[in-house]
């Protein structure tokens, strides 16, 4: 078939994936969106093997790297638990920067089979794209393994620093700059390879000072990379498809970063320079042991149902503690109980609770919580006066009023659930150990606020016990 | 009017039209002798250039349109469909005469088919999930 015809795929193919992500934008169309990214899929692998000149051994080979790679993504998609969504996640975003690596290294090998050149003799300007792209992609790949190995806990969290680590990254930030300089210029392997393993080691340096809770914010931006990552090789390629593909992926993950970064009042930079909180994280938390404390009070799971049944209306904040914990089931339990007695339950979520962006919603969903009770931030607010419960299971630093009022506290100026303004607030924790933050939590002192000591799920499963009583 | 006069008007009304057409000809190509050497020269790096920054826009609108619940199966989806990069890897392994080429597309496929196959099965999962509240 003629270039006319798969460029003309792919343009179909492109529409359809514009489709797919316009679909999200409401849970009754996106199952039909995912279905068109789907079909968009199929029609630009298809077009593309039909392409004149593919040999026969060629498309063999093909369709056994596409049955095999095919067949382990499908396994593992099917068996994965949703707790361990941003881990697989991370996973595949790096997939997608090897896979942008390798086509980079093949179109070096090859550039006669995308028409920009001879071995050896390749158009500067394609030269260009291919080590951007190529850098990348290998950063995304190297960054994600290390976040994927952070959110399976494979290495701890915690971030990792040293001294003089920024000027070391900067260094070699400024190196890969001249090795694809030099490279664009000789067209040397030995640089292509020395452009690839650079960026590697720089993407892993990278990612470790972050830590654990700032994931959202580095899932998202690796997402954002691996799109960036494509559009860079489709420059390379001169292929249409994969730059607006990635255009579109790198936007993506560029506004979620944007969301996660905002819904922490914390700029990008902050982030990604890591290490929350080490000057201004101790000088908060020595203001707020100066303040004014009282006792604290701990109440049982008992007293929790019997006020909450009597209430009008109460709200569930979930954090990662309920995914930890996997409580979201028994949750959803404790919502239907009340819910018989004539309670009005909702659900408060805060940007960046969980792992990742949307982490709480689908955990919610799984458990069958229906997505009319879910509410966001904005939409929540307001309702907290007039709830009688509000009832926190595994956050902490995102309902903290030190963000509203104290300006010395690291977490100051970040947008929170203002639960302290329902009648009583029940709050399920371990103990009374701060946040992610490292910020105690003035809720915790206040009269109308009831600790629950304990685990999230054996807590709740025990209010559920109650309420069946 | 005899029919002789009518048909040597006509005559001389083709004629004038031939001269036209003739001038209106040459008109063309002067023009299009100017025109060519500016398509020439434009770069075909900016019309990708055009088409990459068109689709930013595009992906920006979009997605901030996408519902915040929604933000996960957004992360799958776009995950998915970034492995089109597939595309390359195809044509790689099956235009490539080098052995190296073929390799290196043949690992890219793989790696990207993981991603195609896994993405959109997750995301169909999660989506599967968002039920609206049970009526009655």
């Amino acid at each position: 078939m003629s270039a006319t015809f798969s460029t003309l795929a792919y343009l179909v193919a492109a529409v359809l994936f514009i489709l797919a992500l316009r679909g999200l934008s409401h849970p009754e169309t996106s199952r039909q969106g995912n279905l068109y990214g789907m079909v968009g899929m199929a029609i630009a692998i298809v077009a593309t093997l039909l392409r004149p000149g593919m040999s026969f051994g060629g498309i063999g080979l093909i369709v056994v790297a596409l049955a095999i790679g095919g067949g382990v993504g499908s396994y593992i998609a099917t068996r994965i638990q949703m707790t361990a969504l941003p881990q697989l996640v991370a996973a595949f975003h790096s997939l997608v920067g090897m896979a942008a690596v390798l086509v980079a290294a093949a179109a070096f090998y090859n550039p006669e089979s995308f028409g920009i050149g001879h071995a050896g003799a390749i158009h500067g300007g394609s030269l260009v794209e291919m080590s951007l792209g190529l850098a990348i992609g290998a950063i995304t790949f190297s960054g994600s393994v290390i976040a994927f190995a952070k959110l399976q806990a494979l290495m701890s969290g915690a971030p990792i620093t040293f001294k003089g680590q920024h000027w070391l990254n900067l260094g070699l930030g400024l190196l890969l700059l001249v090795l694809i300089v030099s490279f664009v210029s000789s067209g040397n392997d030995a640089l292509f390879w020395a452009i690839a393993l650079l960026a590697f080691a720089l993407g892993f340096l990278l990612i470790i000072p972050i830590g654990g809770a700032d994931m959202p914010v580095v899932v998202s931006m690796l997402n954002s990379y691996s799109g960036w990552a494509a559009a860079g090789i489709g420059f390379t390629l001169q292929n249409l498809l994969l730059i607006i593909t990635g255009a579109l992926v790198g936007a993506s993950g560029a506004i979620l970063s944007y969301i996660m970064c905002k819904g922490m009042n914390r700029s990008i930079i902050n982030v990604l320079l890591g290490g929350f909180g080490t000057d201004s994280g101790a000088a908060g938390a020595a203001a707020g042991a100066g303040g004014d404390r009282g006792p604290v009070k701990a109440g049982s799971p008992e007293d929790a149902a019997f006020i909450m049944k009597n209430a009008g209306k109460v709200i569930v904040v979930p954090g990662y503690g309920m995914a930890v914990a996997q409580a979201q089931q028994v949750l959803r339990e404790m919502g239907d109980l009340l819910k018989k007695d004539g309670v009005q339950v909702e659900y408060a979520i805060h940007p960046v609770a969980g792992r990742m962006p949307g982490h709480m919603n689908v955990l919610l969903a799984e458990a069958n919580v229906p997505y009319d009770d879910v509410k966001e931030l904005e939409e929540i607010n307001p309702e907290f006066a007039e709830a009688d419960v509000a009832y926190v299971i595994g956050a902490n630093d995102v309902t903290n009023p030190a963000a509203k009022t104290d300006k010395a506290s690291p977490i100051y100026g970040m947008p929170i659930l203002d639960v302290e303004r329902a009648k009583t607030v029940f709050f399920v924790k371990r103990g009374m150990s701060s946040g992610y933050a490292g910020v105690d939590n003035e809720l915790f002192f206040r009269p109308n606020t009831m600790m629950l000591f304990g685990d999230a799920k054996k807590v709740t499963q025990e209010i559920v016990q109650a309420l069946q009583k | 009017m005899n029919p002789t006069d009518l048909a040597n008007q006509a005559t001389a009304q083709a004629q004038n039209a031939l001269r036209l057409a003739e001038q209106a000809r040459q008109i063309a190509a002067t023009a299009g002798a100017h025109v060519e050497p500016v398509l020439a020269a434009a770069d075909p790096f900016l019309f990708l250039l055009t088409i990459f920054l068109l689709a930013c826009f595009v992906g920006y609108y979009v997605v901030w349109n996408v519902t915040p619940a929604l933000h996960s199966p957004l992360m799958g989806v776009t995950n998915a469909i970034s492995s089109v990069i597939v595309v390359g890897a195809i044509l790689a392994t099956g235009l490539g005469e080098s052995t190296a080429a073929k390799v290196f597309g043949f690992l890219a496929a793989m790696l990207a088919a993981v991603n195609i196959f896994g993405g959109f099965i997750v995301t169909r999962r999660m989506l599967a999930m968002f039920q609206p509240k049970k009526r009655g």
